[in-house]
Order: structure tokens, then sequence, then C-alpha cells
């Protein structure tokens, strides 16, 4: 649970884990790096100095909350309750000092609180005066996200804060916006704050939400249920109110005549970074990671690395935690290196890497389901009882029960080892889209 | 990598630095050869001082690296030049040695200029010749692993020389050893070497090697100054360099899980006094008697701790049907937290004639395992040019495929010293 009166950046450090040996002619590189952080009056004797956090230990953050109030959130009228309840819940989590706004999405966004223009900052008063300004929401109109999500970017401009996040919920399909204007909104505010994503009820589009989330390096979920509204967006907030630092790189370096095949998060969700690389000098480059507090996050790296002979070692990667300065420059927090060694003992290069082979059957666990689904969505029986089979067998070889637990609904599982599965006739939009949002959830190897 | 002033470095770039052709302004890869002619100058740094906050690498944030690297580095290797030459830094003791090619007098590979050239602000990759080396001692450009202190070393002192290398097949030096001369109560010069080879299956075999020839030559030569038979010395050092390696697997990391094994090592070690030289050992690192005398026999005068000797000994295989089998190299003595009963194998000799005792592991024996293979590659003149019988032998290894690491020491027989320092390579 984050400590909320902390007020240190945190320390951050870095493991790798390889199997450094390869055979001869062997160039490709896999190792999993763990990034923790942990907070606490120490920045590992980094003098750390994150630009606009307040010395005095005041909190140097600013939550947008955007709530969905288009028509469909009557349908039933406890949706608008909940997420009117859900969000005062989220705004008595808000600590002290910490800015605040709260606005309401249609097929336009509107301020509901301060709706002045900017943020609030909060306090005992200022919740008491938003949770008033929730009771006026009242649901009408379309979805437009990616207007909510200008406003929100427009709003936390106006504090000169390190960490900016929102929160966001809908209940429905990105209606009444163009893809591509969803899509230029989210490369224009990437990087400028991060944001959760929230799904209320079956009617909204699961990829539309993934890919907001991802975007925007957070978190997303479903929430069937809107009763349990008011609990997830507790912890949600808690958890953004845990965040001590933001825009944190990931940079890679790798040797001259080298290739990076991938660079995924892969705990505590798989997200496909390679596309997101910004050049960093020569041979490296950065991969954004969002905002950290208190947590540990792992990470695959892939790289193919030209040829050398048996005997020869080379630094295979460089991965560096980087804090950009106010000056341009950046500060190195903690670095891990990733070798290569050629060598031709047959029984050190054929081994496998525990963390890197459990990885990578996390990353197909996440593919699969997705590509179960699709098949499943298209008629494709058999394609689909092969992939969803194929999911159940790694999420029960690598321990992740609560995917085997979501497939178990959509599949009925025959025999889990094996990944002999026969698909459910009925299964219930819920179930399939707590699958889908969830796919991407990974478990960490077993001690 | 030195830093260029601005003006330096654009004169440089009207040519590419490879192939020389001409360049446009803005280019970051030469036309002709694909160069990246982005990446720092290697030539240019040798006569301009390291001046400004350098143009290298230092945009990839890890740092210009400072050069706090302790030691020289060694020659680029070479296996055919191995022998006869020397580690700049280290000039052999003795005048009888071949004197080393002077690096300043005697380039031929622009590398070796770079490294004895006055660029003390850093180094420049011995593999590409164009990064910089960073901190950690890769090359900031290719990434190769710059040598490190221990792929390549040589002592010598007076009445005994060791040379060590990695060969041409492992990444790391896993072998170590020491030499020492010393005298006896009675004023009796010895001289002492003692090899160790690193298990490499086992964890950190590298510093179970380096401990066991440290902590193995200190005991030993207390123990002689203090007028221990040499066999008592010997094995009572054996069983305290055990001990040295045995500590090593308390240091371990605890993360590493119980699925690597403890450090260990072999140690084979020599003592040459008066009319007597003794050997010691566990494991299967050898030492052998050559004498200066050709057709008198040399021998071999240790028993591996192996799988093969065992199989030879029990009667159980010829030793070409022992050698042959994959497992004849199995160890079944060594030095470490998980030996089952460490067990010191000691004995003396006192041979008629004058000769060399040849202490050394594996990775020369592999190319000369008899006593009569042995003798024929050790040069005649070994008892005088003890160190360039070392080299000679550590040569034969690296042209025979070096698929180990090599190590060898060289024992003059009578041992012809006056007290000297010890030496722990």
């Amino acid at each position: 649970m984050a400590n909320f009166s902390k007020s240190n950046v945190p320390q951050f450090s870095v493991d790798i884990y390889q199997n450094e040996y390869l055979p001869e002619g062997g160039r490709e590189v896999n190792a999993i790096v763990t990034v923790t952080s942990t907070g606490g009056g120490t920045s590992g004797g980094h003098p750390l100095a994150a630009p606009g956090y307040a010395t005095d230990g005041a909190p140097g953050g600013a939550v947008v909350i955007m709530v969905d109030c288009s028509g469909s959130m009557d349908y039933p009228p406890t949706k608008m309750r909940n997420a009117r309840d859900a969000t005062a819940a989220a705004i008595d989590t808000i600590r002290d000092g910490v800015a605040f706004a709260v606005v309401g999405g249609t097929h336009q966004a509107r301020e509901v609180y301060p709706a002045n223009g900017g943020l609030a900052v909060a306090d005992a008063q200022t919740r008491g005066q938003a949770k008033q300004a929730l009771r006026k929401l009242t649901a009408g109109g379309g979805t437009a996200i990616g207007t909510w999500l200008r406003l929100a970017d427009r709003l936390l401009a106006t504090a000169d804060v390190p960490i900016r996040h929102g929160i966001l919920l809908t209940d429905g399909r990105n209606e009444h916006e163009k893809p591509e204007d969803l899509r230029a909104t989210l490369e224009a505010c990437a990087g400028r704050f991060t944001c959760d994503a929230r799904g209320v009820g079956t009617d909204w589009e699961v990829k539309e939400l993934t890919g907001i989330a991802s975007a925007m390096l957070g978190s997303v979920d479903i929430v069937a249920d809107p009763a349990g509204l008011k609990a997830d967006f507790q912890a949600m907030m808690e958890t953004a109110m845990g965040k001590e630092v933001a825009d944190v790189g990931l940079r890679l370096w790798t040797p001259q005549g080298s290739e990076i095949k991938f660079v995924k998060q892969v705990a505590p969700t798989v997200e496909d970074l390679t596309a997101r690389r910004t050049e960093a000098g020569p041979r490296a480059g950065d991969y954004p990671t969002g905002s950290w507090g208190d947590e540990s996050r792992d990470y695959h790296v892939c790289v193919q690395v030209p040829n050398a002979g048996v005997g020869q070692e080379m630094l295979a990667a460089r991965l560096s935690l980087v804090l950009p300065q106010p000056d341009g420059t950046s500060q190195v927090l903690s670095q891990g290196l990733v070798r290569a060694v050629w060598t031709d003992d047959m029984a050190a290069s054929t081994r496998i890497n525990p963390q890197v082979a459990h990885y990578t059957g996390q990353a197909e666990l996440a593919s699969v389901i997705q590509e179960g689904l699709e098949a499943r969505k298209s008629g494709d029986i058999d394609g689909a009882t092969a992939k969803l089979g194929r999911a159940v067998q790694l999420a029960s070889a690598s321990g992740n029960d609560d995917t085997a637990k979501l497939l178990a609904k959509v599949v009925d599982v025959v025999d889990a080892p094996s990944g002999t599965v026969r698909l459910k006739a009925r299964v219930a939009d819920a179930d399939e889209m707590t699958l889908e949002t969830r796919s991407t959830k990974t478990v960490r190897v077993k001690k | 990598m030195p830093g260029l002033p601005e003006s330096a470095q654009s004169a440089q770039s009207i040519s590419c630095p490879s192939c020389a052709e001409p360049l446009e302004e803005g280019d970051k890869f030469c036309g002709v050869c694909g160069a990246d002619v982005t990446a720092p100058l290697p030539a240019a740094g040798a006569d301009l001082p390291g001046t400004g906050p350098s143009g290298n690498g230092s945009a990839a944030g890890t740092g210009n690296g400072e050069f706090t690297d302790p030691f020289a580095l060694a020659p680029p290797r070479s296996p055919a030049a191995a022998p006869g030459q020397t580690a700049p830094g280290q000039p052999p003791a003795s005048a009888d040695a071949p004197a080393p090619p002077q690096p300043a007098a005697e380039v031929t590979d622009p590398r070796e200029e770079l490294l004895a050239g006055p660029a003390p602000q850093g180094r420049t990759c011995v593999a590409c010749g164009v990064g910089g080396v960073d901190a950690d001692g890769y090359c900031e450009h290719c990434g190769h692993a710059q040598p490190r202190l221990r792929d390549h070393q040589e002592r010598e002192l007076e009445g005994v020389a060791a040379v060590s290398d990695r060969g041409l097949r492992h990444h790391r030096n896993e072998d170590a050893f020491a030499v020492a001369a010393t005298s006896l109560p009675d004023g009796t010069p010895a001289v002492i070497a003692v090899v160790c080879d690193g298990v490499s299956s086992a964890y950190r075999p590298d510093d179970a090697s380096a401990a066991a020839a440290a902590v193995g030559s200190e005991k030993l030569l207390d123990a002689l100054e203090h007028g221990s038979p040499p066999e008592q010395a010997m094995h009572d050092a054996l069983l305290a360099a055990a001990h040295a390696v045995a500590v090593l697997a308390e240091e371990d990391d605890v993360r590493q899980g119980p699925h690597h094994n403890a450090p260990a090592c072999t140690c084979v070690s020599a003592v040459a006094a008066g009319p007597v030289f003794t050997v010691g050992w566990i494991g299967d690192s050898r030492a052998y008697w050559v004498p200066d005398d050709r057709s008198t026999p040399s021998a071999r005068l240790t028993e591996d701790d192996s799988w093969a000797a065992r199989m030879v000994s029990a009667g159980l295989m010829s030793e070409a049907e022992a050698y042959a089998d994959e497992r004849a190299h199995a160890i079944t003595g060594w030095l470490g937290a998980d030996a089952v009963d460490i067990d010191p194998h000691t004995a003396s000799f006192q041979p008629e004639g004058t000769g060399v005792v040849v202490v050394c592991t594996d990775g020369l024996w592999n190319y000369a395992e008899s006593a009569a293979e042995l003798a024929a590659v050790v040069p005649a003149d070994a008892r005088t040019r003890p160190l360039h019988c070392a080299q000679t032998l550590v040569g034969v290894a690296l042209d025979g495929g070096g698929h180990d690491n090599v190590t060898v020491a060289v024992l003059p027989f009578p041992a012809t010293v006056g007290r000297a320092g010890s030496e722990p390579a």
C-alpha cells in the first residue's frame, strides 16, 4: 500500500536475468530486466531533483477524473449512480495538496469541477465541493473520448508538477469521433500525462480502451458490475497517489551492428514497447515507462548481436533507468549489463534461463488468448479451440491462476497440462471481455 | 577516448576515417565502405591531449569512462606472437630473457599505437579500433569486452618463470599461478611454483584458482622458511589452499540459489631446494621432469585425480581407451567446499642430472600428454631461459588450438637463486 505521507523519490535497482552463453554462430541474446523502485529516505546516493517536486514535502501531483456521461450511462440508471459514487470515493482518496479536477465526458468534454479552466488543490473543502458538483452529473449525449483527454491535458498543463495522471471511465464505444482523431489525440497526449482506463458494463470496445491505456502508460480493466466501481476507483487513486517520480525512461544501448528484436514490459502486464523508441545518442534509445511508486516491473529485451568467435565476450546491451532533467540532460538512476559470451560448451549455451522461459510463455499466453477470442468471434471453432487450449496449458504450467480461472469461464477444460479444451456453447459477454482485457496480466516466476 | 576539439573533428570529417573517401557535410555513414563516420575518430587521439568534455558516446549516458582501471592493458592477443612477447609494464627481470619487442618502436598494428600512445584519458577498443572503453571494460561502439589483466600474464624471478594465457576458446582465464623464491633456515635457496586451474562448471572458478594460488604459495613459503620438510610443507599448503577455496562458497550470493557448484579448482605445486625437488597436487594439473640431457628419460611426476587415471590404475582400461572416453577429464579430486575428502598427494625426487620441472594445467598437457611428447617441445636451453621455455610451451598449446586456459611454470633444477620476494600472480 502506498504511503501517502512519503515525499522522497524512489531508489531504483536493476537486476538482469539471462543466459549469457551463446553457441558458435549464435546471435540472439535474451534477458529479463527486473526494475524495482523503493521509496524511503534514500535515493541510493543519487541526489534526485525531480523538476517541480516541492522540497517542503508537499506532494507534486495532479489528477483528472474523466467520467462518461453519455446517454447510455442511464441504462440501467444505477450505472450513473455508481459512477458518481465511485468518483466521490476516488476524490476522498486524493491526498491533501494534490491538484485535481473532474471532467464529464459526452461527445464533448465539460469541466465539472472546479470548472474554472484549471485545477483545485485538494483539502477537505474542495473535496466536499467536488462531491457536490458530482450530483449535477446527468447522462445524455454521445461519446468522444479524444475530447475528454484533450481537456484533461489542458487542465493538467496548468499545474507545474512532475506527476500528472488521468482516470478515465467509459461504458461505450468511441462512436462520435473518428478513430484517427482519437489516435492523433493519444499521440499528442502520450508522455504529457499517464492515464488509467476503466470500462464499465459490456458495451465498450476492449481494443479501444486497451489502446488508450497502453498509449498513456496506464492500466486497463473491466468493471462488469457497476457496483464494483467504488472499490476499483479507490484502489486506482491510491496507486496514483503512490507515484513518486514521472517520465522515467528505459534506455537501451546496443553495440554497433546489432538489431533490437523487441523490448517488452512483461510484468505486471505484457506491453510491447519496441516501436516506442526515441533515439538518445549513439546506438542508444529510450523507451517510456511512465511514473513509478513503490513497485517492480519486468522487461524482456531481445537483441541480435553481430557474430563473434568462441571465447569472445561482448556487451549485448546496457540498460539504464533515466530521468530527464530540466536542462535537457538525463540522470541515470540505475543500470544493468546484458552480456554475450560465445562458448563451445554445449551445456552452457543450451541452458535456458528460467526467467526468460517463463516470460516468453507469458507473452505467448497473452497473444494466444487474444487470437483465440478473435477466432471464436469470427466463427473459427477449430482455431479458437487450439489457441485457447494452448492458453489453458500455458496458464496452468506457469501458475497464472487468475488467467486460468478466466479461461475456464470461456472453455471447458478437459485436461489442462495437455491443453485439451472444448469451447463453451454459451459465454457471458462480461466473461469474454474480462478475459480479453486481462489477457496481458502476467505472473512472476515461481520461486 | 579523448575528446577532439570541434575544429579537429570537422577537419577530420572531410574524408572517411576508414577508407579515405571524401564525405559530404552531414554524412553519417561513408557512401563507399559504410563506416559510421559519426563515431569518434580513433587515430587522431594519439597526438591530441584529452581536451573538452569528449565528443564521444557521452550522450549515451554511460559516462565517458574516466580511466579508473588500475592495471595496464595486456597487448592484443596474437597467438603466433605470444611466445617471446612480454606484456608492457612487466619487463622480464632477467637479462637472460629475450628482449621484448619495444611497443613504440615496432608498431605494426595500429591498435598497439593507440595503446602505447599518450592517450591517458581513455582507451580505444582493441576489437574495432573505433569506440572508447567504458567503465565496465566494454567498447562503447562494438560492445566487445576488452582484454583483462588475467588474460595473459607472465612472471619471471631468478630461477623460476611462469606464463598464463586465456587460450583461444575461453572467454576468461580461470587459471592462476604464483612463483616465488626463498631460502630454507640453513640458507639453501628454494624456489616454488604453484599452478591452479579453476573448474569451469563451478561458480567463480577464476576466484577459486586465484585464492588457491595465493594462499598455497604463501603457506608453502612460510613453512619452508620455518624449516618444515618440503613434503610436509607442501601437504599443509595444499590443505590451506583448499580451505581458502572452500570459504569462497560462504561468500556466495544467496540469490544464486543451490543450483550452482561451489567454487573449485585444481592445484599443483613444486619446490626446488638443494638436491631435491618436491611436487604436490590435487586434481589433474601436472608436473613433468625434463632433463637437459635428452638421452635420459623425462618423466611425468604426478598422477591425475581423474576418471581416466583411476580407470587405468585400477586396471579396468588401457590408457588409450581411458583417455579416449568422454569422461576422461572428469576430475575426482579438487579444492572446494564440495570436495568429498581432500587428499593432497606429494612426491620428492632426486634426479642425477640437471633439467627443468614443468608445472602446468591441462591446457598444455592436452597438446603434449606424455613425458616424451612434452620433452620434445621443451627448448634445449630451458634451464637457462625458463621464461622463454614457458612462453614456448604456451605457444605450443595455442598453436594446437588453445581450447583451454593454459598455464606453465618452469623451475630450473638445481635451484640457483638467492633470496627474493614472493610474487603471487
